[in-house]
């Protein structure tokens, strides 16, 4: 067996793309195939998913095309920067296709050239692996990308997400950075991963140096210096609020309501000769409500339910009662977001 | 004669729904043409699929239907014909069937007298019938997971349809499903040929068109080539060889269109981790296959299937990239295996609180605290009855037994639960009975797998289980209908299968009061019956006992399952006996006499049998049925309660001659009552005696 020799003179053949030239790369390739570039979400989210951009969006009717890359926090998956293969914060390219095209297969294939990755040369398979979110009740059929034995897409066509069926549903393709990364640059430690070279003195940085100390004192906070107590008055907070939002949300504008208060009004004119309030002022609150706030404070409850889970800090009976509770108002915030949606445009 | 492909075309099916589909298109193809009698009487089926495709090719389609005569009827006659003549309605029909107003005949119905016509029904052309019917066909296939993927939802299947073959000789049948109109062209293997499409002239020429295009469309010919070239890559290992695994060879096959195979190798060092670990990365999670020595031992190589044939450079770095994940996967689980290390096994059982079991029975530390209960119990029952336990091996096991659901290793394979506790057991020096009962708590899996080595590891897998079947039923999650979502008919299948297999002497009443739990008398009904039909299960699908023996045996008691076995086996033995045979008669006759008798008031339901009286006894044929059921009687207690049933049901049989005497010359449901009284008493008492095998009036004569 002399593969390892061999193996790696093939590599020098070709300078192996950067972690922010992958980046750039994948980006510039959705760009320019009619993608609008989003940022990261800026609030913590466990994977690309979560972001509103794609959670949200792929809701209703509209056409979507958008990426973004979306560094996702898992406390738990936390490892001190001890492990060569383990992050807390791991990054991903998200990309949401809404309705997928029929050769959106191709397209994702053609963005492995786009990297470097010569197909012909490598073995590529499409395997089973459906996605689900139960807490955001979401799931599809898709396939992970196996190149050369490392799952390195997850690839879902969005079949449900807020418990609402999808029509047209979204293709999404889910690029995992650092493990690609790695597989290009052939390095076993994601912190040997060159993140960027200088351009005149050839000097490299490495994921460890931009990241290392961001692992180690990020695990060290999930698992031992999270204050436990105020992490559970920080949930709670969160959750009173984004509570409180969607009980306003369903007093004012659930349907049955509406009607109700249309029977009242009704009734005034028949009774009082009041001028009932114009319809325009409810389209107009129903356009102002902020049903993204909510979603922003749904997903805070997440990631406090996440680092309380790393602090071993659930209880059996807890878990299952907190998870529910979030799940009703990540649930509820699709629905609402879906029906405010889908009126504002109806009016 | 004509020739006929179908070819679906679709983005990759998932691996293990394949070979289902393909079997199944095939068959309702082949049944489309022969309800539609298309199908030649000599005709050849061929059925293909690959990870992007499922094809039937017919060899042997007829051009058209043939005619079919089909007598239609049409108006009143009086209302067709006119003075003989035919009216305007009677010519309108005649056009209508096709034929001469000549041709028409009359008919008499229960409504008068019709005119009818016997019209030639035209065969529809294959073509026409195909275009109208074969789309049907393919929308109709099940899929265990469906998906949408056009907009309004107007199909579902299991992954978007992406081209559509259908050919019959050189000419495209117009087919449509999911938006795509067939034709004749197919595509090839998604790397190595590329988007080009690729035509087909005539569906003979289809293997070959795709074998061109790097898609050997033929599922056993892949299968072969898988086979031949793991054999030949495992030759450069001096006295190795792959280890075979059937279930691996068919998921790689469904994986690939154009397979081959590579050999990679890993580090010697790793070979330090227990050979499960290894095995379970390999085949589970890389779908790789291990290389064993000569002795079955490990060697650091590995075997993988790629969907393509690399050239000489694209091998090399196919195989450093799978060397590359593999040694992840090992560092991994290397540091899992040294980081749980730091954390021993008995400090770990106070973790189990944060492990939830099920949301109403609380934590995994609460189920062990149960099980702990159980397996005492269970062990004390089985010393008292003469079984040696090492009682404080079990006693350190139990509680140890869940706490490997709190290691990292666990959590990263989860289906090495049990293995992983029982590798830390014995790695910590807790001792080998200890480590093996813990090892093997979850076996058997499935009822072929083996059943814990150990008695320690058979107590510890029937408590275990038994406390989960004990407490779902008592939270009312039992299985119902094909909803078993705890797998407690697999939990008690496993508990059968133990007692069975080690002759255990504890039989099911031992375990249910062994539960600490205490239960309502409705759900013991339901856990009695439960374990009834679980035993009825074990002895027809996996002993192979026919139905009416179960049922005989079963229906006199089913709470030692040892014991049911044993007199299944026995009376399995003897049944073929004109004797037996005769007495499965008369005691069936016997039940219809004493239900009558019970029916007409002539006997009390609550009576107890065994009360002859001898100077009732006036014919000589019920004083010698008498006697010699009171000499045999202890005699079958005897050879009973040393378990020796075929012998007790051979000397059952001895007694046909004697009942069938009886039966010809004694009245019993005579007029005079305590003559009645008393020849009840005796078939009664005969019944009771010789009942206690099996209930033979469930035997169905052959």
């Amino acid at each position: 067996m002399t593969a390892i020799g061999s193996a790696s003179n093939v590599r020098v053949a070709t300078q192996a793309l950067t972690f922010q030239e992958l980046l750039l790369r994948l980006q510039n390739f959705w760009a320019e195939r009619g993608c609008v570039l989003a940022q990261p979400y800026d609030i913590e989210v466990g994977a690309g998913t979560m972001s509103p951009d794609t959670f949200l969006r792929v809701l209703g009717p509209d056409p979507v095309a958008i990426a973004y890359t979306q560094p996702s926090r898992r406390p738990a998956d936390g490892r001190y920067g001890e492990n060569p293969n383990r992050l807390y914060k791991h990054t991903q390219l998200q990309v949401i296709l809404k309705p997928p095209p029929a050769e959106i297969q191709d397209i994702y294939l053609d963005s492995l050239e786009a990297i470097g990755i010569r197909l012909r040369e490598h073995d590529i398979k499409f395997e089973e692996d459906n996605w689900e979110w139960p807490v955001g009740g979401a799931w599809g059929v898709g396939w992970q990308v196996m190149l050369d034995g490392l799952e390195i897409t997850q690839f879902t066509y969005f079949q449900q997400c807020g418990g609402m069926d999808l029509d047209p549903i979204s293709g999404e393709i889910t690029y995992g950075l650092e493990r690609i990364a790695a597989f290009l640059q052939d390095v076993d430690s994601i912190y040997d991963i060159v993140w960027a070279r200088d351009p005149k003195t050839g000097r490299a940085v490495t994921y460890g140096d931009i990241r290392l100390q961001d692992e180690l004192q990020l695990s060290v906070y999930n698992f031992e210096a999270a204050d436990i107590g105020k992490l559970w008055e920080h949930l709670r907070l969160y959750e009173a609020e984004c509570q409180a939002l969607l009980d306003e949300f369903h007093k004012t504008f659930r349907t049955e309501k509406a009607a109700e208060r249309h029977e009242k009004i009704h009734d005034r004119l028949v009774h009082d000769g009041a001028s009932p309030p114009p319809d325009e002022d409810l389209r107009v609150a129903l356009r102002r409500f902020p049903v993204l706030g909510a979603y922003e404070l749904c997903l805070k409850c997440s990631h406090l339910f996440n680092l309380l889970d790393a602090r071993g800090a659930i209880s059996v009976t807890e878990r299952v009662a907190v998870m529910a509770r979030i799940r009703n108002m990540v649930v509820g915030v699709a629905k609402a977001y879906a029906a405010q949606k889908q009126r504002a445009e109806a009016a | 004669m004509a020739d006929l492909l179908f070819e679906a075309g679709m983005e990759e099916i998932p691996a293990r729904m394949i070979a289902a589909a393909e079997a199944e298109l095939t068959e309702r193809v082949v049944e489309l043409l022969r309800r539609e009698r298309l199908l030649a009487e000599k005709h050849e089926v061929h059925s293909y699929s690959t990870p992007r495709r499922l094809a039937v090719q017919v060899n042997g389609v007829l051009p058209r239907q043939p005619d079919a005569a089909r007598e239609l009827t049409g108006p009143a006659w009086s209302v067709a014909f006119k003075d003989g003549q035919a009216t305007a309605a009677g010519q309108a029909f005649a056009r209508k069937a096709g034929v001469d107003v000549a041709a028409l005949e009359k008919i008499n119905t229960p409504k008068g007298e019709y005119v009818a016509a016997k019209a030639l029904q035209k065969g529809r052309g294959a073509s026409e019938v195909l275009r109208d019917l074969l789309a049907a066909e393919l929308a109709a296939l099940y899929w265990p997971k469906n998906m949408y993927w056009r907009p309004l939802k107007p199909e579902r299947f299991v992954r978007p349809v992406r081209w559509i073959v259908a050919l019959l000789d050189h000419a495209v049948v117009p087919v449509e499903f999911g938006g795509v109109q067939s034709s004749s062209q197919t595509f090839g293997h998604r790397i190595l040929h590329g988007n080009a499409p690729l035509s087909i002239d005539h569906p003979e020429d289809y293997l070959g068109v795709l074998e061109s295009a790097s898609v050997t469309a033929d599922v056993q010919l892949r299968r072969h080539r898988i086979r031949k070239a793991l054999d030949l890559e495992t030759r450069s290992v001096p006295g190795g060889r792959w280890r075979e695994d059937a279930a691996l060879v068919e998921t790689v096959t469904h994986l690939t269109e154009w397979p081959s195979v590579v050999l990679g190798s890993f580090d010697r060092e790793y070979l330090v981790l227990p050979e499960e670990v290894l095995v379970t990365v390999m085949r589970d999670h890389q779908k790789y296959f291990a290389v064993e020595n000569a002795q079955g031992k490990l060697e650091p190589y590995f075997l993988a299937v790629l969907n393509t044939h690399p050239e000489e450079k694209g091998i090399d770095v196919i195989r450093h990239g799978n060397e590359r994940v593999l040694r992840a996967r090992f560092n991994d689980a290397r540091f899992f295996w040294r980081v749980d290390q730091k954390t021993p096994l008995e400090d770990r059982v106070d973790m189990l609180k944060s492990v939830t079991f099920h949301k109403e029975l609380g934590s995994y530390w609460d189920k062990t605290q149960a099980n702990l209960a159980i397996a005492e119990r269970l062990a004390d029952l089985l010393g008292s009855r003469g079984v040696p336990v090492d009682e404080s091996a079990l006693r350190q096991a139990v509680p140890l037994a869940k706490t490997d659901l709190t290691t990292e290793l666990v959590k990263e394979f989860t289906e090495l639960q049990g293995i992983v506790g029982g590798l830390y057991a014995r790695a910590q020096g807790l001792g080998e009975t200890v480590a093996q009962a813990i090892y093997w708590q979850y076996s058997p899996a499935a009822i072929e797998d083996p059943i814990p080595p150990t008695v320690e590891g058979q107590v510890l897998g029937i408590a275990d289980r038994i406390q989960t079947i004990v407490a779902m039923f008592g939270i009312g999650l039992e299985p119902t209908g094909s909803k078993d979502p705890f797998a407690l008919r697999r939990a008690a299948n496993a508990i059968v299968k133990i007692l069975a297999e080690t002759g255990l002497p504890l039989v099911r009443s031992d375990l249910f009061h062994a539960v600490p739990a205490a239960l309502d008398d409705a759900t013991k009904e339901k856990l009695v019956a439960f374990f009834h039909e679980r035993l009825e299960f074990w002895l027809r699908e996996l002993r192979g006992f026919a139905y009416d023996v179960v049922n005989a045996v079963l229906a006199v008691r089913s709470d030692n399952m040892r014991d049911a076995i044993a007199r299944a086996e026995a009376l399995t033995a003897v049944r073929g006996s004109d004797d037996l045979a005769a007495i499965a008669a008369a005691f069936k006759r016997i039940r219809n006499i004493l239900r009558q008798a019970q029916e007409k008031g002539l006997l009390n339901p609550g009576i107890d049998f065994g009360f002859v009286s001898q100077d009732l006894l006036q014919d000589p044929a019920e004083q010698a049925l008498n006697t010699a059921a009171a000499q045999l009687a202890p005699v079958v207690e005897e050879l009973q309660r040393k378990q020796e049933y075929r012998e007790a049901l051979e000397r059952i049989a001895t007694l046909r001659p004697h009942v069938d005497l009886f039966f010809d010359k004694v009245m019993v449901m005579v007029d005079d009552k305590s003559l009645r009284d008393n020849r009840l008493q005796l078939i009664g008492t005969v019944l009771g005696a010789f009942s206690k095998i099996a209930d033979f009036s469930e035997l169905v004569s052959a």
